[in-house]
């Protein structure tokens, strides 16, 4: 059973970073604002986590400075499409370009350093005893747990409390939950804060844990994986659990085949393949589940305009 | 938004309040970038200098800018098609690829040894057949199941670079390459025509500027121009009218997926003369083609100066990447900074901003 147990163990680790990521979309467009900008606030969160890792030797400040790094880039969206009301899509669009010039800018003199510490591996007493999924779960770095933790936390946050009531109902109908004296403005750009949060997070986790390593542009379109995650997930922390690992398994799979003799130019387009298949299960569930994107996603709310 | 400034929604804008806006955006990016590059301990005004001079101070600098500005007003104006129905074309850059993939095999594979007057509209056609066709699978996923058109176009992006990735390391790689992976260099006969003393392959340049007067004809003067403004400024009410979403998005995704392939073709035949590393085949013009869109707002004519200056940013990014040892991903700071502060901007556009006179305050104040 050992090749199963490994073949979980890097399912779960390549999912990491796209479940870190996917959750805190998840928040985001829950508020109504989508942010397209991922994968620019993961590139930022990847670079910042190394050097600060790389000079200080403090892995925990490396993925501190990740964080804050992409709560601010997240804040530059929130700025522009929450209170300039701009196009979503195009300020999301222009975050990523930041995210990957900038990045390759601050972080140029790091590419391809060795990185001198390591974030240690800590099985926890107990829990990973347990056959094939002890090993394969909880026998990881402490940014797992971190991962785990949070999907908890985001699910009964959501689901089962009045801040999350108050998300939802600011993603549906804001002019609503205005008028029942939820702050609009300050939920979404609380939201946004977060989603950017999780997305350094999860850059800093490839550089510091994954990779471990510095390269230009190196998340790879993980940022994008994630925001279809987000659809295949249908804005339910929970069920992105189930997507992110598959991803990661896909990653896995990848080196196995390859090491069969296929085309690694043709196992690459997978993840892309599967990502669009992934897209079109979460619409078809949509459809048949009836729940679909929160309803003012991508709609600025204009306080003076409203009609309630 | 303090409460205190109020926003009034603007009933019309001149065209002199859009170019000012519009510049004076453009410049606020570039301090911004001169922050960051400051920052960085790096001189802005060497980097500008730089980039300027090396883009426009000279006619070599000119004749680089315009084979830069090629690729980009063809996939601009395919993109300014598909922006006005509201439909995100991310694709630009696969959908090139896929032309010159196309290019490719007419060039080297289909017709080695026939005459250029009947390889070079071949590979045009095939070249735009191969856009197109990579454009409709997102365009009618949209279009029929509403799937978000940006992440399939994007992950459309990735793919065809694997697919560009295979042929050269793979089936395609030349006998001729040392080892090296890309193709055998095309047959004369398919190789684009130049301007005399230049670089510059003229036939591509002229199908970009006839495409850019034909989409203006295509949008203010025709019924699917109508209909797809339409779309794209309601698609509800577009519906109610009886204009079919799944026609005007399929059918605009086609018409962009075909412009950027034929840049593609351009590309490969006009220029390189072989399929090359994807990244080098393209290096980022389906993307830069968004900001051309954009900072023409989304008018075909002025997407062709728009290209030039675009162009020129490419070319002066090339440039301080070997003067002061820059990735060339810098270029992307640029193009995002110079996005962003564009679309902060359109709130000048579509607002008028009023400020209360000081006894209005001191009421307000009092109260």
């Amino acid at each position: 059973m050992a090749a199963t147990e490994e073949l979980i163990r890097v399912a779960v680790e390549a999912g990491t970073p796209l479940l870190l990521a996917t959750l805190g979309e998840i928040y985001a467009e829950r508020s109504g604002v989508l942010n397209l900008g991922v994968e620019g606030m993961m590139l930022m969160g990847a670079a910042t986590g190394f050097m600060v890792t790389f000079v200080t030797h403090n892995p925990l400040l490396g993925v501190v400075a990740a964080a804050v790094v992409g709560v601010l880039l997240s804040l530059v969206h929130a700025f522009v499409s929450i209170t300039l009301r701009a196009n979503q899509v195009v300020s999301g669009l222009a975050l990523t370009m930041i995210g990957l010039g900038l990045s390759s800018l601050i972080a140029r003199k790091f590419v391809g350093l060795p990185l001198p510490v390591r974030i240690p591996t800590i099985p926890i007493p107990g829990l990973s005893q347990i056959p094939i999924i002890g090993p394969g779960f909880f026998n990881h770095d402490p940014l797992v747990y971190f991962s785990y933790a949070c999907v908890a936390i985001l699910w009964y946050v959501l689901y089962k409390t009045k801040m999350g009531a108050a998300i939802r109902a600011v993603g549906e109908n804001p002019a609503a939950a205005d008028a029942m004296g939820v702050n609009v403005f300050l939920v979404r750009y609380l939201c946004v804060a977060l989603g950017g949060g999780l997305a350094g997070i999860a850059g800093a986790y490839l550089s510091l844990v994954y990779a471990p390593m510095w390269i230009e542009n190196m998340t790879a379109g993980r940022g994008w994986i994630a925001i279809a995650l987000v659809v295949f997930a249908l804005w339910d922390p929970l069920r992105a659990m189930i997507g992110a690992y598959l991803f990661g398994g896909l990653e896995a799979a990848q080196f196995t085949l390859q090491a069969r003799g296929i085309d690694p130019s043709l196992l690459g387009m997978l993840p892309y393949i599967a990502t669009i298949i992934v897209l079109l299960i979460g619409v078809k569930e949509t459809l048949r589940k009836r729940i679909g994107a929160p309803a003012a996603l991508c709609k600025p709310y204009y306080r003076e305009e409203r009609t309630l | 938004m303090p409460s205190w400034i109020k926003l009034v929604r603007r009933a019309d804008v001149t065209r002199t309040t859009v170019i000012a806006v519009t510049a004076a955006s453009f410049i606020f990016a570039f301090l911004l970038a001169s922050i960051i590059f400051f920052w960085q301990g790096i001189n802005p005004v060497a980097a500008y200098h730089d980039i300027f001079i090396s883009a426009f101070g000279s006619l070599r600098g000119l004749y680089f800018t315009t084979l830069k500005a090629i690729p980009l007003l063809l996939c601009a104006v395919g993109l300014i098609l598909v922006f006005k129905a509201n439909v995100w074309n991310i694709g630009a850059e696969g959908q090139l690829l896929l032309g010159a993939v196309a290019a490719g095999w007419v060039a080297l594979y289909a017709l080695p040894n026939a005459p250029s007057f009947v390889v070079i509209p071949v590979m045009f056609i095939l070249g735009a057949v191969a856009g197109a066709a990579w454009a409709a699978i997102p365009g009618f996923l949209k279009g029929k199941f509403n799937v978000n058109e940006i992440i399939v176009t994007l992950m459309m992006n990735y793919i065809a670079y694997k697919i560009v990735e295979y042929l050269i390391y793979g089936p395609w790689r030349g006998a001729g390459s040392w080892g090296y992976p890309i193709t055998d260099e095309f047959p004369e006969t398919a190789q684009l025509p130049l301007i005399p003393g230049t670089s510059i392959h003229y036939p591509t340049l002229v199908l970009a500027i006839l495409s850019s007067l034909a989409m203006y004809f295509l949008l203010s003067r025709t019924k699917f121009g109508f209909e797809v403004k339409a779309v794209g400024y309601n698609v509800e009410a577009a519906r109610y009218a009886g204009i079919s979403f799944f026609k005007v998005c399929f059918v605009t995704m086609l018409i962009s997926g075909a412009l950027a392939g034929i840049a593609g073709v351009g590309e490969v035949a006009g220029l390189h003369h072989r399929l090359i590393y994807p990244w080098s085949i393209s290096s980022g013009y389906g993307f830069s083609a968004i900001i051309v869109a954009w900072l023409a707002r989304l008018h075909p004519i002025a997407a062709i100066f728009m290209s030039f200056l675009l162009g020129g940013l490419f070319v002066g990014g090339y440039a301080i990447q070997v003067s002061m040892g820059l990735s060339y991903s810098v270029i992307h700071l640029f193009n995002g900074l110079i996005l962003i502060c564009l679309i902060a901007s359109e709130i000048l556009l579509n607002y008028q901003i009023v400020l209360p006179r000081g006894e209005l305050k001191w009421q307000r104040l009092k109260s």
